[in-house]
Order: structure tokens, then sequence, then C-alpha cells
């Protein structure tokens, strides 16, 4: 019951750690002119779920693993190599800087919701853990499972991309949420794949590429206005 | 087919390179071509079409402190189906030591329709290594709708990660087509320069070209999508 109730509030998009201001690439792709209307953001959608979607997941999910399986000893040495492995799948320096940004807002709410919990298990790394990791410790201390945690993460990928796209191209918003239905079940799917993938060893955790993503990323980046943060 | 291949590379004491072991089977075959001085070269020289699924190839290159190799290739290799159900594969497994250069320039991969293949790198590369490591992939023959292909690359820098990245086009890859991942490019590839000789640059973009330092290592990737394979090799021609 509690669990239910605690996965809706950690997979709600105003959860204070400012998803609402990024837009997961989407901003850079409609700038690009590649996303234009409802059956070009479905296409986006698919493949962010494929790739940054399933990659983000499977971290978040693998970082509840460490926290909540691994011996006290290992957690920081896992936490730091898990952190350095989705380095080395952040081609996009852009994207990096991001993800730690998002990192430490979340880690700020995490920190203030769930004062005992293990936070100080992350990788002191410049700029911050990056965002999946600290989710999945977040989700831990909420006392989500593994499959809860991944399914959290696959949501925040999809739902943030579609709200900014209501906002950026005007779309109808009850299409938009129809579009989400239709996709839940591959959201689900995905989740279940990352969760999986957290048994691997990290080297071996998905690490699925899409070129437009970086080149949007770098792209945006050097903006002087834009309405999303990413 | 199964074929298995090795290349192994020392310095001769004179300056240059010499390959210690160089055998292959068809069809992966390995020529080396004369000249070159400090850097030996190499080709790939495929004896037979494909590969074709079910085909297994295995590359294993071992480059030793302070020797140079570069391979080539003669032509394009063009992923086709098979046997059915089954996948086709070429695993290459490189290490570079202390002061050694492996530049890997092969030509692309060609994911011909109904194709299901997987081509799988790791390299690891000590600290002081250098590589140039290219990867292009073009979504089907003319006019052609690609089969599954996946490429998927695994680079070390000193014993830490360095690149992890995997491609996946075609029927079994929801979106890869889409405005997320290649919106709509039929060619896409990437190089990797590994030399803590040159100084770090930072991340620049043009058109649909971007060039990303990365976090583990004195590494650049560049990565581009391109209407064409020629217009791909054009925007990958940094090196």
């Amino acid at each position: 019951m509690a669990t239910s109730s605690l996965l809706l509030l950690l997979a709600d998009g105003r959860f204070p750690a400012g998803a609402h201001a990024h837009s997961n690439g989407l901003e850079a792709a409609v700038a690009a002119g590649r996303v234009t209307d409802l059956a070009s953001l479905e296409a986006f959608l698919a493949g962010r779920l494929a790739t940054a979607g399933l990659v983000g997941a499977a971290f978040a999910a693998a970082a509840h693993r460490a926290v909540t399986s691994a011996g006290s000893a290992v957690r920081g040495s896992t936490l730091a190599l898990l952190d350095a492995e989705l380095d080395a799948r952040t081609a996009a320096p852009a994207l990096r800087t991001v993800s730690r940004r998002q990192g430490r807002a979340l880690l700020r709410a995490g920190r203030a919701i769930w004062p005992e919990a293990s936070f100080d298990d992350l990788p002191a790394t410049s700029g911050g853990a990056h965002q999946p990791l600290v989710l999945g410790l977040l989700c831990a201390a909420a006392g989500l499972s593994r499959a809860e945690t991944a399914t959290v993460a696959v949501h925040g990928t999809v739902t943030g991309a579609a709200s900014a796209a209501v906002r950026l191209l005007g779309l109808d918003p009850y299409q938009v949420q129809a579009l989400l239905v239709g996709l839940a079940g591959r959201c689900d799917g995905t989740a279940a794949e990352a969760a999986r993938a957290a048994d691997d060893p990290p080297e071996r955790l998905p690490a699925a590429a899409a070129p437009l993503a970086d080149i949007h990323a770098e792209a945006h980046a050097t903006w002087e206005v834009r309405l999303f943060a990413s | 087919m199964r074929a298995y291949a090795r290349l192994v590379a020392r310095v001769d004491g004179r300056g240059g390179t010499v390959l210690t072991e160089l055998r292959g089977e068809t069809p992966l075959l390995l020529r080396q071509t004369p000249g070159g001085g400090r850097v030996a070269t190499v080709y790939v020289v495929g004896g037979a079409a494909g590969p074709l699924a079910g085909d297994d190839l295995r590359l294993e290159i071992d480059v030793e402190p302070g020797a140079a190799v570069r391979v080539h290739a003669v032509a394009a290799s063009v992923a086709l189906p098979g046997r059915p159900d089954a996948l086709s594969r070429m695993a290459v497994h490189a290490v570079v030591h202390d002061g050694g250069a492996l530049h890997w320039l092969p030509e692309q991969l060609v994911a011909a329709a109904g194709c299901a293949h997987l081509a799988e790198s790791r390299v690891e590369l000590a600290a002081g290594a250098r590589l140039t490591w290219r990867d292009e992939v073009i979504c089907g023959r003319y006019g052609e709708a690609p089969g599954s292909a996946v490429v998927h690359t695994r680079v070390d820098y000193g014993g830490r990660p360095l690149l992890r990245q995997s491609l996946a086009v075609g029927p079994g890859a929801p979106g890869w087509a889409g405005p997320a991942v290649l919106g709509g490019a039929p060619a896409t590839g990437s190089l990797l320069v590994v030399d803590p000789s040159l100084p770090a640059e930072p991340a620049s973009v043009e058109g649909t070209r971007a060039r990303l330092p990365l976090a583990g290592g004195p590494a650049t990737l560049w990565t581009a999508t391109a209407p064409d394979a020629h217009t791909l090799r054009a925007h990958l021609d940094v090196a």
C-alpha cells in the first residue's frame, strides 16, 4: 500500500527535482525540424526509450542493486565504477553536465526527505553523481523495488519529453496523453529489461547510442536563449 | 563459416614495426603491404561474400610497446542474410600497450536487407597508448531498408572505461530511424581518436557532425550522420 503511493510520488513530475526544466533532447530536435507533429513525436519517444531510456533505467536499477544487495564495504566502489561506466556511455559533454546537474538537484531533494539514507556512498565526482545513480539510491531509500526503480526512470524519460512537446509544438494534450498510453506497454518492457540487466557486471550494462542525441545536445548547449535546460 | 585471425606487432629495434604473427582464415585474411617504415600496414581481405548470418569471425590484435599498426580493408563488408535465425558476428579484440599505436580504419559495414549482424569490438589501451578507431554503418544497399545490425564498441584506457556504445539499426531497434537516433540518415559513424600528446579541445557541432571530448581519458569522439557513405567519410576524415 505505502509502496504504491511512494512509487507515484517519485514518478511524479512535480517531485521537486527540477525535471520540468528539461525536455530530454526534444527542444533541440524540434529546432532542427525533426519533430513537428504527433507522429514524429512518437518516433522520437520510441528512440529515446530504446536508447537513453534503457541506459538510464539500467543504471538506476544497478545503483539500487548496489545499495540494497551489496555489502557496505563495496557500495562506494561499485557506485564509483557505475559513475565511470555511465560517463563512458555519455559521449557528449553537454549530456554529462546535464546528468550531473540533475543528479545534484535530485540529491538535494533526497537528503531533505530521507536524511538517514546512505547518500554518502555516492562518488565525490566533480559536478556531482549522475542522475540515474542518485535516482537509484532515492528509490532504495523510499523502499521501492528494483523493478519499480527502473519504471520510475523510464517514466521520467518519456513524460518529460512529452510534456515539453505540448509546450514547444502546441500539440493537443489529450492526443499526447493518448500517445503515452499507447507507449505504456513498451515503457514497461524497457523497465523490465533494465531491471534484468542490472545483474550484469557494470561494463556489460546497456550502452545504446543515439548519434543525433549527442549532436543535438551539443548544438542546444550553444544557444543563448532556450526554453529548456536540456 | 568460422574464421580466426591474429596479428601481433612489435618494434623491430630499428625504429620500425615488425609483425611477428599474421594469420587468418577465409573469409578473414590479412595481408601486409610493403613499405610504411615505422608503421606496419595490414589489409583485411574478405575471402568470400558476406558476412552471412551464421558466420562467426574473430580477429585479435596485439600491439606491443612502441609498435604502430594501421589496418585497412580492401572493400566494405556487406552483412547478408544466411542461415535462418542465425546471427553473423564479427568480433575484434585489440590490446595496445604503452607507446603503441593502432589505427583501425576499415571500410563501411553495409547492413543489407534481412541481415542479422553483430559487430563487437573490445579495445584495451594502456595509459600512453594511441588509437584511431573508425566505425561506419550504411543502413541498407541503395534504396533498400536495412536488416538488423548492432555495432558495439567498448574501449578502456589505463584500466578505466573510456567508451561504451552500441548502435543498433533495423527492425530489431525501435525508433532507430526516428528523430532521436538517426533522423532518417542512412549513414552514420564515429571516429575515436585517443592520443595523450594532443591538447584537449572543446566540444563543437557543425551540421550533423560533432566533436565530443570524452571523460575517461585523452580522447575525442567524432560522431556523424550523413545522407550517403561518401559524405559520412568526409565528416570523419579529421585525423
